[in-house]
């Protein structure tokens, strides 16, 4: 048995899964004047500070969500509205081609509720969204740009984006940059204060903390229109009761992803390293996805292309053999489609559809690196039997 | 002697999400088998929630089909087979209407999809069995070759959609609910007793991509109105029609002619001519049918080499007939002790020997006791 699926959900750090049921049996609304609400407030404020601290961002800029997804909604779609009715003129949107889908479905609903032009900048083989590309795309219009949205690290190949250099082109323009940094955290050096970007996601159960809590760190001078409205928590911009144990255990998982990231890209690095080596041996004529170079990927991250293979095929048979992974891209109806990410990179469509994504986490080791190393021949094998259908 | 396999076997159970593939499934994997769930998509544009009690195709029926998986404890998959749907299965059910038949989609899907397509991938996947809800039997002789024979429900039998399977196919095929006999309800009952959520889901009827039933409709909208005439065995022109595709050898209802018969009686189509856009309709004694020709035949097993009597089905829920039927030059030549009503081409006439499935052909055209036009 293999977990190779921690790009998907890793398990619950120890730590946090301690502080998640330490507080489940506590009483109080953080929003609520009396000793109980004022006790979760303090549980929630000390885990809003150790948050902040381990991205490099000032407590305010904390804003707690529902998750990765509403957290990038929020950026997207409030950030728009609030630009656009600032100025009415900001109505363009600028996105890479190969977000997330929580990214590109809510800029694609944009363009097609909200009146807004979504632009998708050029990447290159690696995925990769280039400065020059930002600056070409907000130059020819800088007045009637709403946003931009560029993924840290993307989730299926791994690739790192320039997140710095591309805030400094969008600052220039004083145009808000978006980063979902949801695969970044804990892998990659994560400071939103050094960024530059306007707002930024992460998620909990990414890191070793729960499901179901999330965070967007925005820049104070930021006041995207609400998706959710209500009681007016986390600066008007997020309404709703806070999930006090969820926070607190966010919070611990947040605080070891920063301590431990230097280890983790160390000890998961290499092992994602063999793991790779491995594929290739057995596999010659597998394609490495993402960018090869090592700092040019997430530590973590190890994608192949399948020539004449279904990923789909080839997951039933690994998962037969006990190795737990994913194709990488998304599914309609349960049905898997070529990986909009490699379509992007320039990948043919047919090769796009034979893709597996072994992604590592805290809990990998050795043993599952020779599990693949064992399985992943006869399954190519297998699955070009099978064929495309 | 109904199979009891010596080693498990490495099974693919097609799950439509309805509650007989469900439990087949469910049975399959109680008897020792490995089993993996395979919900097979055959809709480009799958509608998000079923409407009425008709078809296997939305995203509802494929989420049913993966809690049961889930609840059975297999894994779970969904394969895209849409493209090889449309082209094997609903680009051949217009095209027969179309010339004038009356095609058998379900048929066609077990030849073409559920035991080739399928099958064929789950082979080279290392799979050795494809395993459907389907209500028939395969009996393996002492020899290891297999017979296909009706449920032993007869009530519930569906060997006729089988009828096409070779025996290369039967050798891949599983029906674990053929061997018992059991009612619906006891179906049901025992999908409850498993903690199957799809226990109580209505059964699926009709045509699974025409969702809201209308078949008429479908191919209205697919071949466009042609409106022809109505003809009565004279030639003499009763009314019309939007469409000659749209009528089946046999039909009373739906034809709409004003006037009534000299006799009273009811009419029903004699013929559909499409290369006129013509539909002659006629008593009922008109219908009557002595022979038939059939096309490509499959055997499950040897092909016979001379004349034989067997009994036949020639629509999917329709009684047996006696029949003397011999292969010539790759046809089949069929013909009945009693005239039979209501024979449409485009339909297959599946031959039985007792409860043996012997093969299977698509009819061609019929012979009438009397001359219909």
């Amino acid at each position: 048995m293999a977990y190779l699926d921690h790009a998907a959900t890793t398990p619950m750090l120890p730590e946090a899964a301690e502080a998640l049921t330490a507080q489940l049996s506590s009483t109080g609304n953080a929003s609520s004047l009396h000793a109980s609400g004022r006790r979760a407030r303090r549980t929630v404020e000390e885990s809003r500070e150790t948050l902040a601290d381990a991205l490099g961002a000032r407590p305010s800029e904390v804003v707690f969500t529902s998750g990765g997804t509403e957290a990038d909604n929020l950026a997207v779609k409030g950030l728009y509205w609030s630009r656009r009715a600032a100025d009415p003129a900001r109505t363009r949107v600028l996105s890479s081609p190969v977000e997330h889908h929580a990214v590109l479905d809510a800029v694609h609903w944009l363009g097609e509720h909200e009146g807004a032009t979504v632009e998708y900048l050029p990447v290159d083989a690696h995925g990769r969204v280039h400065p020059g590309a930002l600056r070409e795309a907000i130059a020819r219009a800088p007045e009637d740009v709403a946003l931009a949205t560029v993924m840290w690290a993307n989730n299926e190949i791994g690739t790192i984006m320039p997140i710095r250099e591309l805030a400094d082109v969008a600052a220039e323009f004083g145009v808000p940059l978006h980063a979902d940094a949801v695969q970044a955290f804990g892998q990659v050096p994560v400071d939103f204060g050094a960024s530059g970007l306007a707002a930024m996601t992460v998620s909990g159960h990414k890191i070793g903390g729960p499901y179901g809590i999330g965070a967007l760190l925005l820049g104070r001078e930021h006041t995207p229109v609400p998706v959710l409205h209500g009681g007016g928590q986390e600066r008007h911009v997020r309404s709703g009761t806070l999930d006090v144990p969820a926070i607190a255990s966010f919070a611990v998982a947040g605080r070891l992803a920063a301590e431990r990231r230097g280890a983790f890209e160390r000890e998961v690095g290499a092992l994602r390293d063999r793991l790779t080596d491995a594929v290739l041996a057995a596999v010659p004529d597998a394609i490495l996805g993402g960018d090869p170079a090592p700092g040019g990927r997430l530590p973590a991250n190890a994608h192949f292309t399948f020539p004449g293979c279904e990923g789909d095929s080839l997951l039933l048979l690994m998962d037969a053999q006990g190795i737990e992974c994913s194709t990488g891209s998304a599914c309609t109806a349960g049905v898997a489609q070529p990986s909009h990410v490699l379509l992007a990179a320039g990948v043919d469509p047919d090769l796009a559809r034979g893709t597996l994504r072994f992604s590592l986490g805290h809990t990998s080791t050795q043993a599952d690196v020779d599990e693949v190393a064992k399985a992943i021949g006869p399954a190519v094998e297998r699955a070009r039997a099978a064929g495309l259908t | 002697m109904t199979e009891t396999p010596q080693r498990p076997l490495r099974v693919l159970a097609a799950m439509s999400g309805g509650v007989d593939s469900a439990v087949a499934a469910a049975r399959a994997a109680e008897a020792g088998h490995d089993v993996t769930g395979v919900h097979l998509a055959l809709s480009a544009n799958p509608q998000s929630f079923r409407t009425g009690a008709r078809g296997c195709c939305t995203i509802e029926d494929s989420r049913d089909a993966r809690r049961a998986a889930d609840v059975i404890g297999i894994p779970f998959y969904v394969w895209d087979l849409a493209d090889r749907f449309r082209e094997d299965v609903v680009e051949d059910f217009i095209a027969e209407y179309e010339a004038g038949r009356t095609p058998n989609p379900c048929l066609r899907c077990n030849e073409k999809i559920k035991f080739a397509a399928l099958l064929d991938k789950a082979l080279a996947l290392g799979f050795d069995a494809v395993c459907t809800g389907h209500y028939a039997q395969v009996i393996v002789r002492a020899d290891g070759s297999r017979e296909l024979h009706r449920a032993s429900d007869m009530a519930k039998d569906q060997s006729y959609v089988l009828g096409v399977l070779d025996e290369k196919q039967l050798a891949h095929a599983m029906f674990p609910l053929g061997d018992t006999v059991t009612t619906k309800e006891e179906i049901r009952a025992e999908a409850e007793r498993r903690g199957l959520a799809v226990a109580k889901k209505p059964d699926s009827h009709d045509i699974c991509f025409i969702a809201d039933g209308d078949t008429q409709g479908f191919l209205a909208r697919r071949l466009g109105k042609a409106e022809g005439d109505i003809v009565d065995e004279s030639g003499a022109r009763l009314g019309t029609h939007e469409g000659a595709y749209g009528f089946t050898i046999g039909q009373r209802k739906g034809l709409r002619i004003g006037t009534p018969a000299p006799d009273g009686k009811p009419r029903y189509v004699l013929d559909i001519s499409p290369v006129d856009n013509t539909v002659t309709v006629g008593p009922a004694a008109a219908l009557d049918v002595t022979a038939l020709t059939a096309i490509k035949p499959r055997w499950c097993g040897t092909a016979p080499t001379g004349p034989g009597t067997y009994t036949a089905q020639l629509r999917a829920h329709g009684g047996e007939t006696e029949v003397r039927a011999e292969p010539v030059d790759g046809e089949l030549r069929v013909t009945f002790t009693e005239p039979v009503r209501g024979v449409a081409p485009g339909q297959a006439i599946v031959l039985y020997d007792g409860t043996r499935v012997v093969g299977s052909a698509t009819i061609a055209s019929t012979t009438r006791a009397t001359t219909a036009a």
